[in-house]
């Protein structure tokens, strides 16, 4: 775009008082950022419409000195075809920075340090030049298009009651359907069940599962395509034009695509030596309870014990509880009791796990006379005595062992499989880890890799959604649950965790919701979650490329693949706009129209490097906009101060940053860099999952440029900081700073 | 597929906690126009309130960061804080819906510059913190507040010390003669998702929880780990602001129980685990000590669980607790009947939690109007024309809200593409 720049100051908040307006707009008129023009409150109506004049007499760029970027964000958004550059004198200028009365013998009233006055001016004029470096290398966002038509079909995998449920619902809000499922019929493991536990108040009678009504309604509906028998042999492309091929020959195209897989039983195989498994055969799974329940085997029972958590929550099986066996074997022990109300039924267990207002099916049971023993961690032993079965367990209430006697058959609650392969990420390897080792990591995390696929992606990264724990496909599944790593590819149902049936209803009409909202953003070019609306995208120069595969194989998200000589091809539509392949390019050929290498690197070239005997180092602060940004703004706004030396530069995620900003910096006489990032490891917070932990393996690269440049490994810092740690802040600033002032002394390259 | 561009209703979405502001941004980001009421001043709910997430122990500000992004970067959503919706009429697909707004008595002028807190003088209970601490009577709700701006309190609006605040604001952003609004809106479909409340604790009989100042709530709890709570993060005695050494968890306070809530309120064992490791992390020194009937950490959160037993700091005891009295130095005398061995006992301890379950808000106030069923508890059900979503429907972590909004999203846009 040809760029109109004009810059607009405002004196609000404190601002008029604390900074020199005049010689900033000087500073402003050599970055290249227009003429400037004051107000008192520019995020007042009249301060706004000084600016929109501007815009209607020609202004397409439009640089504000004011507030944080994070606020009066409608204020300041002037339409699609303005590009707007706010600067954060409130926050990262006034507000953090201290200048205290001046002192000495010619002091007059209320005069103040020069020096600290000096130093947030300076401050102030070096994020203006750092901005107009910044404007000169953005563009207004061109969104990105699929060449061919958009597919908006829905491909929903799995044929249960979240898949079932994923189709009905996308359907019922206009979308087409193709729903595959690989077994002969639809109804998973619902349609195998008898009844369905207590849905309605007052949460006493067990229900029909409804399965048929559901099966004939989805066959009915025309915007519904059902394959049944069949499983997905491939998948290519990306969200708005999957192309899919099924093993019965099938071929279509899919805007985006729900995993309902579902979950499979815990192996009873795998309960011999704990629970008499394959002793008896009156000691059956819950499964195959349902499954006699269902062909109304239940007659002539007259003494029935169910244990649970038969493999679940135990390390050495699932160690997690499978959250659905509590309310089936209440449930189970209710079919008993309403065959034969005179049936002794034992549920033990070591919990009784029902939440919400199931509670009241737990009362219920207890009402019809279901007893309930409390086990200690250890299991029951289950032996076959004349016939019939004999369970001995600890009694946690009487704090005894006891013997439930002549029982006809015992019942394993075992536990949900997801449905889903194990996929391990190859580890990032630390500079400092030797090759051979490091290749050896990566072979163990690929041999722990499940050689099998549901949906066969073909994706340079691997055919499965990625998986962190338990072969469950999420990656923030506190906040974020949908989220799988594989863009307009979502999880529902107990594939993703073990839920209860109610709970998967529920999930996969979220998961409908997340599939047609992932068509959407694709049919406008934008992002989906986290940066949703964001309408850039990554451009890669190709004729530079050097084919190191860095890019392909860091993308969190699988984003890129690669042709047969190792050249990125990227998926844009895939692809969530953190960065990180921008950060992990050494050939500096991928950016986005408002973020690129060359733009960071000019940005802090930009800033002003006073001589070496002025005594006044620089530290370029590249802060995580998504956590540590914030945390900038809270801590500022509550008071705190911290030295007046250093520039903040965010950047979209950590995994973005590119070493040769650090060498930028620190070759342009910049003292010190800091990092600061999200959490990593196993309870990280980064919202593109490895960004932190990205930046924080490749900054164990830094070393050898550091030493390079003969300079000291202090220079450069990794900090982690939360949206919570403001106190940490001025801390980890102030201690940096002092550091390089008092320790190591100002960068040796000033001034060249 | 439909043009969602063209759903000529919006669809109202009540309550701006986890599940509302979930459902409000996941309909906005597939097309829809949005209404998002909320009662507070602020988005967020009671996760705002939080100090950590179970099971990461992560901070619940960064989860709401992003979404306040999302809404930002959304130009389908129209908010109105301090709100309520006073009457729904009509049918799926053509609600009119009549939202009350309270004046907040600050437009939308104000910078954020707090000159207004600077010169007002009075205070009142913060809300923020469960009254546990004053703040003066304009405020900036808490640290994250969005929208980022200041509330004056009704109780000084019409004296001397609003117009302190007026005097002092530079940008004409204090108006005293604020009187809210009432406004109609045409809505295709409405997603009640006004959360829940705390159940009161000063129902348990046995327990004289206003007479113990060392026996707090969990949601208190919450705020007195929090680094913007009243003790700046520190785990205090409120009756002389000491750290506890003893600290004792009473589950199913008022949950379970067929006189108060008969249901299980399914997060408190996990809020109480995890306000184990808050004492165990900044008190090395003291112990906790968790009475519950069972430990519910469901699926995956059981590993948690697993993780919070391991710590020799943190004990568990199976028992209902059945009176709590006062002993010496503010101390709290628990008794009660370890169901394990049979033994009664009684134990002291320096700070009692009690998990205390949540009370839907529609077992508070039903939605005032349109067609909703509800359970004994007050819990709305999926047979309702408005549609429920999160702690409404069941007592539900934050994942649960997230899958229950972004699923009511889909419910609400089903009924505006009809």
């Amino acid at each position: 775009m040809d760029k109109n720049i004009a810059s607009y100051l405002c004196k609000g908040c404190g601002l008029g008082e604390a900074l020199d307006f005049e010689s900033l707009a000087e500073v402003i008129d050599e970055a290249g950022l227009g003429e400037t023009k004051e107000h008192e409150a520019l995020c007042s109506p009249e301060g706004l419409e000084l600016i929109k004049a501007d815009i209607a007499g020609g202004v397409n760029t439009v640089c504000i000195g004011a507030c944080s970027s994070r606020v009066k964000t409608d204020e300041f958004n002037f339409g699609r075809e303005v590009l707007v550059e706010r600067i954060s004198l409130r926050e990262q200028v006034l507000y953090c920075t201290e200048v205290p009365p001046a002192e000495g013998d010619d002091v007059e009233e209320g005069q103040l340090d020069a020096e600290a006055l000096e130093n947030r001016q300076m401050l102030a004029e070096d994020y203006f030049r750092m901005a107009g470096a910044k404007v000169a290398a953005s563009e207004l966002p061109e969104p990105f298009q699929l060449e061919e038509e958009m597919a908006t079909d829905i491909m929903v995998v799995g044929g249960g009651i979240a898949g079932m449920t994923a189709a009905k619902e996308a359907a019922a809000a206009g979308s087409r359907v193709i729903l595959v499922e690989k077994e002969a019929q639809l109804g998973g493991f619902l349609g195998k069940m008898a009844k369905l536990s207590p849905q309605k108040p007052p949460y006493a009678e067990l229900e029909d599962t409804g399965v048929a009504e559901l099966v004939a309604e989805l066959e009915a509906d025309d915007q519904v395509t059902i394959y049944t028998g069949v499983t997905v042999d491939k998948t290519e492309g990306a969200p708005g034009n999957f192309d899919v091929t099924l093993s019965g020959g099938q071929s279509f195209r899919a805007g985006a695509i729900i995993q309902a897989t579902g979950w499979i039983p815990y192996d009873p195989e795998n309960l011999k030596e704990d629970l008499a498994w394959g002793t008896s055969d009156k000691i059956i799974t819950n499964v195959m309870m349902e499954e006699k329940a269902k062909s109304g085997d239940l007659a002539g029972l007259d003494a029935v014990a169910f244990i649970q958590c038969a493999g679940s929550r135990d390390e050495n099986h699932l160690p997690y509880c499978s959250a659905f066996c509590c309310l089936a074997s209440i449930k189970q022990a209710i079919y008993v009791k309403e065959q034969n109300p005179e049936a002794a039924v034992f549920v033990v267990y070591k919990d009784v796990r029902t939440t919400g207002q199931t509670e009241d099916v737990y009362r219920a049971a207890q009402r019809a006379g279901v007893v309930f023993i409390r086990r200690d961690e250890d299991y029951p032993s289950i032996t076959e005595e004349g016939g019939k079965l004999v369970v001995e367990t600890t009694d946690m209430l009487i704090n005894d062992t006891v013997r439930l006697e002549e029982l006809d058959l015992v019942v394993l609650a075992t536990g949900m499989v997801p449905n889903n392969p194990r996929v391990v990420d190859p580890p990032l390897i630390p500079f400092e880890v030797p090759e051979e080792e490091g290749k050896k990591m990566i072979a163990e995390a690929k041999a722990q890799c499940e050689d099998w696929s549901v949906l066969n992606l073909q994706y340079r990264q691997g055919p499965n959604l990625p998986t962190i724990k338990y072969k469950m496909p999420d990656s923030h599944f506190v906040c974020f649950p949908y989220e799988t790593r594989r863009t307009g590819i979502y999880s529902a149902g107990c594939v993703r965790r073990p839920m209860r049936v109610g709970q998967v209803v529920e999930d996969a009409t979220g998961a409908a919701l997340k599939a047609i909202q992932a068509i959407y953003a694709t049919s406008k070019g934008r992002a989906v979650h986290p940066r949703s609306g964001d309408e850039t995208f990554p451009e890669f120069q190709m004729t530079r490329c050097t084919q190191c595969k860095r890019c392909t194989e860091e993308c969190p998200f699988g984003a890129i693949n690669e042709d047969a000589d190792a050249n990125p091809l990227p998926n844009p539509t895939r692809c969530r706009r953190c960065g990180v392949c921008m950060g992990a390019c050494p050939e500096r050929i991928i950016s986005f129209k408002n973020y690129s290498v060359g733009q960071i690197g000019d940005m802090i070239k930009g800033m002003d490097i006073p001589d070496e005997d002025e005594e006044k180092p620089r530290v370029a602060v590249l802060v995580c906009e998504n956590d540590a940004l914030p945390a900038i703004d809270m801590a500022a706004r509550q008071g705190a101060k911290w030295s007046p030396f250093v520039r903040f530069i965010p950047v979209r995620c950590l995994g973005s940053v590119n070493l040769v900003w650090i060498a930028d910096a620190l070759s342009a006489g910049v003292d010190g860099v800091i990092l600061f990032g999200c959490r990593r490891g196993e309870d990280y917070q980064c919202h593109f999952v490895r960004g932190s932990e990205l930046a924080n393996v490749r900054m164990s690269k830094i070393a050898e440029t550091l030493q390079r440049l003969a300079l000291e490994e202090e220079r450069v810092l990794v900090e982690e900081i939360s949206i919570n740690d403001l106190e940490k802040i001025p801390t980890v600033i102030n201690d940096f700073v002092e550091t390089i002032v008092d320790d190591i002394g100002m960068n040796p390259f000033k001034g060249f | 597929m439909t043009d969602q561009d063209q759903a000529s209703r919006p669809i109202v979405v009540v309550g701006g906690g986890m599940s509302g502001l979930t459902a409000a941004l996941e309909a906005a980001e597939a097309g829809q126009e949005v209404v998002l009421v909320e009662k507070n001043p602020y988005l967020g709910g009671r996760v705002a309130q939080l100090n950590q997430y179970f099971p990461k122990l992560c901070p619940p500000y960064c989860g709401l960061e992003i979404n306040f992004r999302r809404i930002r970067a959304n130009e389908l959503i129209t908010i109105y804080t301090l709100a309520e919706v006073t009457s729904v009429q009509g049918a799926a697909g053509d609600y009119q819906v009549t939202i009350k707004q309270s004046p907040r008595y600050v437009n939308d002028k104000c910078t954020a510059c707090g000159k207004c807190s600077e010169a007002v003088e009075a205070t009142i209970p913060n809300p923020f913190n469960y009254g546990m601490d004053q703040i003066k009577a304009a405020y900036l709700p808490h640290d994250l507040a969005f929208p980022q701006q200041y509330v004056i309190d009704p109780s000084i609006a019409a004296g001397q010390e609003g117009k302190k605040a007026a005097e002092a604001c530079p940008y004409g952003a204090v108006d005293l003669d604020d009187q809210g609004q009432e406004l109609t809106v045409q809505a295709a479909a409405v997603v009640w998702a006004a959360g829940w409340t705390p159940y009161d604790a000063s129902k348990l009989e046995t327990y004289d929880f206003d007479q113990h100042p060392n026996l707090v709530s969990n949601v208190q709890m919450e705020r007195l780990a929090a680094f913007n709570g009243p003790t700046g993060g520190k785990i205090l005695r409120p009756s002389d602001g000491q750290a506890p050494s003893k600290v004792a968890f009473i589950q199913c306070a008022g949950s379970r129980d067929e006189n108060h809530l008969a249901f299980c309120s399914t997060v408190c064992c996990l809020a109480s685990l995890k306000q184990c490791t808050y004492v165990r992390e900044q008190l090395p020194e003291a112990t906790a000590t968790v009475y519950f009937i069972d430990i519910r950490a469901m699926d995956r959160y059981e590993d948690f669980y697993s993780k919070v037993k391991q710590d020799e700091g943190v004990k568990f005891v199976k028992s209902k607790i059945a009176r709590i009295e006062a002993g010496e130095n503010g101390n709290l005398i628990l008794e009660g009947e370890n169901t394990a061995t049979g033994e009664k006992f009684k134990a002291e301890h320096d700070l009692v939690v009690l998990a205390t379950g949540m009370q839907p808000n529609t077992d508070l106030a039903k939605v005032p109007g349109g067609e909703v069923v509800y359970d004994d508890y007050g819990f709305m059900q999926a047979a309702s024309g408005v549609i429920g979503a999160g702690c409404v429907k069941s007592a539900s972590n934050v994942a649960t809200c997230v899958q229950e909004g972004t699923a009511a999203a889909l419910k609400a846009i089903q009924a505006a593409r009809r």
